[in-house]
């Protein structure tokens, strides 16, 4: 089956093309609007992408394994992001992970049996003042405590909505 | 010299201070730029920015109105581009996202002022793309900006044209390299480029470019409102040009991290104890980043040597590196660099050998692969740490560490080789003892501490 953006993200598509002189620049923005419809990036989409933008697929391949927020595989249902960087590892970002580890029952970089939750560390996400921090789907968790972290696993884990 | 300031965060906190009527009410909404595109002209524009000593924030520190002097003086056949770099990937730094999510409209305003100035009519907003909440309040910027007429094919009846639009990356360090930045908004690999041609050349679509830092751009609008000047000498170290207010961030091991607007020059000392109300615990402090990851740590232990009565740091000779005002040219002369202007403070009792482990991986994962010194030699700093903290090191591997990272200096393409070698030759060099306890086994994984309270 061919891909096709859904109408909505198509008129996204084309204001996004009027704000460069080259179709090619809409690379990034364009897979990110595939990524939102398909959860990754499928080989499906990569032809798509290549077509869409008249570049080849290799350059669209080179993009997607560049990039790191470009799910080359599917995913869980929500994406756990904890940052691991110096200043919030500071403030105990390792025992944070440890925890988030514990609790879904998987190690980071692997998905819940269930497939809801995706669990990764992240390099600095520009909240070293709030931290420990993690990113869960498109928010910002920040000044985690346990119990705080505990809330948002378990809010992730019964209901697949919250996020 | 501590002396806060609120130019750029007035709006922080209030309600919907992110919203035009607060910036309306509280910084006069786009006053400035309507008076810079009337009654200026663009070639007066860039003469008044550099009078401003506006030091890029980004982490470099070159005058921006300098920059902005090095675009074509007349537009030929390639538009003129302005890039403004809100990728804010930089370890320990977390300011830019505040502007953003608080102060949109200063964005905005600071890039037609700025579009004017370098004779551009469009202007780009790379944002990380985890930024969604900043990336929202810019759009919701824009869209009341536009609504308005200050963009658009004629802003404030001016004839000539802005549009902003603001392009998200997709999750690497890398494109905030400026080049990289740029090959980013093409839609490829964020891969540095060799220079020159430098972006005032050859910059995005191979047509003239202006990178500026986003707090560089949004410090704009309060500049030129001031006057380029007055805004220079808010600074203590307005003598060394090095101009105007800044937003410093404090994180790590302190009581209460934060980011503050303060007018250029606080000390270490200032910002850990009088602003973030003093370290965890009431330690001491073990040593401080001063801007960023990649600017090579400080110990309060270091003294500055400035004899020269002529050396601008002459008159904190003796005195701790602590006690110098935050500057470019004062770190310089401390030998580390002032960077990003956000802290990360590390109290007495942590593992410094765990610290390097740590940076040390960072830039192994960022590292574009590109160059082999820079691929290798990070990829070779993580795995020697690493061995040494297991226990398994030996002195040569202690010594490995410091050939390895004078190796990646001078030999790659872009800035993050010596942002990856100067940190961690820092630490090598003023942690060596340490490093050593790791190989003679007196210190060991199992006591090693990245946190000094526990987590809760
Ligand atoms: C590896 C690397 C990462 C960088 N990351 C950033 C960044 O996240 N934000 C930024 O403003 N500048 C960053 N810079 C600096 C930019 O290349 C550039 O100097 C800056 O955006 C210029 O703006 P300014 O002159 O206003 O500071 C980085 C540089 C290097 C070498
Ligand atoms: S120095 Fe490192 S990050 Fe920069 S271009 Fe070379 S390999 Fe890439
Ligand atoms: S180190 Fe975690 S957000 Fe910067």
């Amino acid at each position: 089956m061919t891909f096709a953006l859904s109408p909505e993200r198509e008129r996204k598509l084309q204001e996004i093309l009027g704000r460069y002189p080259t179709k090619m620049a809409a690379t990034l923005p364009l897979l990110h609007l595939c990524q939102e419809q398909e959860g990754h990036v499928s080989d499906r989409v990569i032809a798509y992408v290549s077509e869409r933008l008249d570049v080849s697929a290799a350059h669209v391949k080179g993009v997607v394994t560049f990039y790191t927020l470009y799910n080359q595989h599917p995913v869980g249902k929500h994406q756990v992001w904890v940052c691991r960087t110096l200043p919030c590892a500071l403030r105990g970002a390792y025992d944070v992970i440890g925890h988030c580890e514990k609790r879904l029952g998987i190690k980071c970089g692997e998905t819940t049996a269930d497939g809801k939750v995706t669990l990764r560390t992240a390099e600095c996400l520009a909240s070293c003042g709030t931290g420990p921090m993690m990113q869960v789907d498109r928010e910002y968790h920040e000044n985690l405590t346990r119990e705080r972290v505990d809330q948002i696993l378990g809010k992730l884990l019964e209901n697949p909505k919250v996020g | 010299m501590l002396k806060r300031t609120d130019y750029l965060t007035r709006t922080y906190g209030k309600p919907e201070g992110w919203k035009l009527a607060a910036y309306e009410r509280d910084l006069g909404g786009y006053q400035v730029a309507r008076r810079v595109l009337t009654t200026m002209t663009r070639e007066q524009t860039v003469d008044e920015a550099k009078k401003a000593n506006l030091r890029g924030r980004g982490g470099a520190g070159f005058p921006m109105g300098v920059k902005w002097s090095f675009m074509p003086k007349t537009v030929g056949a390639k538009p003129h581009y302005l890039v403004v770099n809100a990728d804010e990937g930089e370890p320990g730094t977390h300011k830019d996202r505040t502007l953003m999510e608080r102060n949109p409209h200063a964005c905005v305003e600071g890039c037609i002022i700025a579009c004017y100035g370098i004779g551009a009519h469009v202007a780009y907003i790379y944002v990380r793309d985890e930024l969604h909440l900043s990336k929202a309040r810019l759009e919701g910027a824009i869209q009341e900006a536009r609504a308005q007429g200050y963009l658009g094919k004629t802003p404030f009846g001016k004839d000539f044209a802005v549009e902003v639009y603001v392009h998200s990356g997709a999750g690497a360090y890398i494109c905030g390299e400026e080049t990289a930045m740029l090959n980013s908004i093409e839609g490829r690999r964020g891969e540095p480029r060799m220079k020159p041609p430098f972006p005032a050349v050859a910059g995005v679509f191979g047509c003239p470019t202006t990178v500026n830092n986003l707090e560089s751009i949004a410090a704009a609008p309060t500049a030129f409102g001031m006057g380029c000047e007055a805004f220079s000498k808010l600074s203590s170290l307005h003598h060394l040009n090095d101009g105007g207010v800044r937003l410093y961030g404090v994180n790590g091991h302190v009581k209460k991290p934060c980011v503050v607007e303060l007018a250029v020059g606080p000390t270490l000392n200032e910002l850990i104890f009088e602003i973030a109300g003093g370290v965890q615990g009431d330690r001491k402090v073990l040593c401080a980043i001063p801007g960023g990851s990649s600017t090579p740590v400080l110990r309060p232990e270091e003294t500055v040597s400035a004899p020269d009565p002529k050396s601008p740091l002459h008159p904190y000779d003796g005195k701790s590196v602590f006690d110098v005002p935050l500057g470019v040219d004062t770190m310089r002369g401390v030998g580390t660099m002032l960077g990003t202007c956000c802290v990360t403070v590390i109290a007495e009792g942590t593992d410094p050998v765990a610290c390097l482990h740590n940076l040390m991986h960072f830039y192994r994962h960022e590292s574009c692969g590109q160059c082999t010194p820079c691929r290798e030699g990070s990829a070779w700093l993580e795995r020697v740490v690493g061995k040494i903290i297991e226990g398994h090191g030996s002195m040569a591997d202690v010594d490995s560490l410091h050939d390895v990272a004078n190796g990646i200096m001078g030999n790659t393409i872009c800035a993050f080789g010596e942002g990856t070698a100067m940190p961690a030759l820092a630490l090598i060099q003023k942690f060596r003892k340490e490093l050593e306890a790791y190989v003679r086994g007196e210190r060991s994984l199992a006591t090693s501490k990245l946190t000094v309270e526990p987590w809760r």
